[in-house]
């Protein structure tokens, strides 16, 4: 549905986006992990046409960039900030967009009030978009690019600055739609919504630093990842431990990664004995997301 | 046109919304009118005069007498010296100064050249050049006076009839209000739509607006229809301003008025779009329309006679809407002419609109960046 080669795109001195291909096929979750300024937004626009690249190509369900506009008849888009109109309703919101692509009044209504049912938002058709919350603003721009029933959907970081309530029901929305058969591309800084995508490019300083699925991302990861709880709470106790390849704090216990833990575990003992702090416990774990991010975010900087 | 539509209703619900914009819309008319078409006045009467004469004769008397009998000067003061005229100039107690000499009636009566001098307080133009004017005249008339008086002859030997057309009275509101009018049109139009896109572009809206299959001309035309009712709105409320407050007749068609007006309307919101389509901000938006409006104001005749100006700046004027207006409403209002003599202003008019609309829609390019 979508492909991208080496799209490049530069602000000023800075490089946003280097040389980023990508593929997205029908049917799929994709999700484009990393952290603010990593070029997620930039990447996304170049992508449905609001920014032109300096280099690269992109076409959209088969039309290359000179004819997006066929293609943006059947694709909804979710920009990062709410881009509705805070001085209309919900209901007036939807019918605009739901005009804008030529359905007819009846059409918008049935639609907007099954759409609008799933998200909850049925008692709000009166209100006015400005006076909804934060959580309520995103369904609603997700509600206006769906009641054209698009065959694809892009959504940048949809739910930055929502609540973790409102976040997990979003995602269900999302796979709801998936399951319908739409394509997904959704941009996130969230590692645990990464985990919930069939896809994912981790994008880092413009540029891919690994795709794949969740699951194979974590198999190829090649460290081992242990849990320590230890009697400290100095998040800088391994500071100097060569063995670590790295080290995340998480308030009461440490997250390690090791190459080779036999030589390693004896190494972490010892440390912890000569900084005179007892070790409570230390188990493998399953690597997360995030701890594979944040390892081929380091190796980026190395 | 489906489209169009959407963008139509949508901006009707938002400016339905607006109620400090409409407001204005309703009040700039009304208060604007009241206050220019009052408040301007190119005729200066009733000058404060300081009088320093030393002839103190029959004939100084009948002099000043014709000075404060015109009306336009008003004899407040007396002086014993020429000092004392100035200092009553300086300090802005009187803005003409009137000096007549010892030997003005001895002169008068041998028939040699009486002098009088008159001082104008020339700082402020307006009021000097009626000052210098109307003295020169009240001279030429004595002395025309005495002439006839002394040769014997039944009246002047040229007598030259004015008769002033289309306003003899030569009231200033007749000549202001429609003007104003224009001027107050142009002004809601330009800087309201000049707003329409680029405060989108602001708000983020515009995003989300590019992603969907509108078109850019489906766009510009449904942000601008709204305004057109709102223009015709506004030239209604100021035209029963004008007919009821301050009297002006209406001698054209009302009819011709209001379907010439159209072009009007068009040719300042497609500066308006225009605008909003180059500007970054709000803010900048808001800098050009002020940038366009004072030329406007000044140029094109409003203000200053265009016949007046360097070529230059005659040349610049024609390239001010509002110029061709002021030919359209004056012309109708007052001369009561009808389109057959306005195919030029309108047919200018109708070329603004199509330039500025097509560049508009060319320049406005469905990105964000």
């Amino acid at each position: 549905m979508i492909k991208a080669a080496g799209l490049t795109k530069t602000f000023g001195k800075t490089v946003a986006v280097d040389g980023v291909s990508l593929q997205v096929g029908k049917g799929v979750i994709f999700g484009l992990v990393g952290p603010d300024g990593a070029g997620k937004t930039t990447l996304i626009r170049m992508i449905c046409g609001l920014i032109t690249p300096d280099r690269g190509e992109v076409s959209l369900m088969g039309y290359p960039a000179a004819e997006i506009e066929k293609a943006r008849k059947s694709m909804g888009y979710m920009p990062q900030r709410f881009s509705l109109y805070g001085d209309l309703t919900v209901m007036e919101n939807i019918n605009f967009f739901g005009s804008l692509y030529k359905l007819d009044r009846d059409t918008i209504n049935r639609r907007a009030g099954e759409i609008l049912a799933v998200t909850g938002l049925l008692n709000f058709k009166k209100r006015f978009a400005d006076n909804l919350s934060g959580g309520m603003k995103q369904k609603l721009a997700l509600t206006c690019s769906l009641v054209t029933r698009p065959g694809m959907l892009v959504l940048d970081e949809p739910t930055y600055g929502v609540d973790p309530e409102s976040r997990k029901e979003f995602w269900k929305i999302l796979y709801r739609l998936n399951k319908e058969g739409m394509t997904i591309l959704v941009s996130t800084p969230y590692m645990d919504e990464a985990e919930l995508c069939k896809q994912v490019a981790f994008i880092n300083k413009g540029k891919i630093t690994a795709i794949g699925s969740p699951s194979s991302l974590k198999k190829d990861f090649g460290f081992k990842i242990f849990e320590i709880r230890a009697g400290t709470r100095d998040p800088e106790i391994f500071n100097g431990l060569p063995v670590l390849k790295d080290v995340s704090f998480y308030g009461d216990k440490f997250h390690v990664a090791v190459k080779d833990p036999a030589a390693a575990l004896p190494a972490i003992g010892e440390w912890l004995a000569g900084k005179n702090v007892e070790m409570m416990s230390c188990k493998e774990v399953e690597p997360s997301m995030e701890d594979v991010f944040v390892s081929l975010a380091e190796k980026e900087v190395l | 046109m489906n489209r169009i539509l959407a963008v139509l209703h949508k901006e009707f619900l938002q400016m339905r919304r607006d109620r400090m914009t409409l407001a204005l819309v309703f009040m700039l008319p009304l208060v604007q009118l009241l206050l220019f078409g009052y408040a301007i006045q190119t005729e200066v009467r009733h000058i404060s005069t300081v009088v320093f004469d030393q002839s103190l004769s029959a004939e100084s008397r009948d002099l000043l007498q014709s000075f404060s009998a015109s009306g336009y000067f008003d004899i407040n003061y007396t002086a014993g010296s020429y000092d004392e005229v100035s200092r009553m100039i300086d300090s802005g107690r009187a803005k003409v100064g009137i000096i007549i000499p010892p030997d003005f009636s001895r002169s008068v009566k041998r028939g040699e050249p009486a002098q009088a001098q008159v001082i104008v307080d020339a700082s402020d133009n307006m009021v000097a050049n009626q000052a210098v004017a109307i003295a020169n005249s009240i001279g030429l008339i004595k002395s025309q006076e005495i002439l006839t008086r002394l040769k014997n002859i039944g009246g002047p030997p040229y007598d030259i009839r004015v008769r002033p057309w289309y306003n003899p009275d030569g009231i200033t509101a007749y000549y202001m209000v429609p003007a104003i009018l224009g001027i107050i049109v142009t002004m809601t139009m330009v800087i309201m739509t000049s707003m329409g896109i680029v405060r989108e572009r602001e708000r983020g809206t515009l995003e989300q607006l590019i992603v969907t299959p509108v078109k850019s001309y489906e766009l510009m035309i449904g942000k601008i229809l709204p305004y057109i009712a709102l223009g015709y709105v506004q030239i209604t409320v100021a035209l029963l301003v004008g007919v009821i407050v301050f009297g002006v007749p209406v001698r054209g068609s009302l009819v011709e008025l209001y379907l010439l007006t159209l072009f009007f309307i068009t040719a300042s919101l497609g500066v308006g779009i225009f605008i909003s389509n180059i500007a970054k901000t709000q803010m900048q938006a808001f800098q050009m329309s002020f940038f366009f409006m004072l030329p406007s104001i000044l140029l094109s005749g409003f203000m200053f006679p265009r016949d007046a100006m360097p070529r230059l700046i005659y040349f610049i004027s024609n390239l001010i809407p509002l110029t061709y207006y002021l030919d359209i409403i004056r012309g109708i209002v007052l001369k009561g002419i009808g389109f057959q003599y306005l195919v030029g202003q309108v047919a200018s008019l109708l070329v603004f609109s199509v330039v500025l609309l097509v560049m508009s829609v060319i320049k406005f390019k469905k990105k964000v960046a």
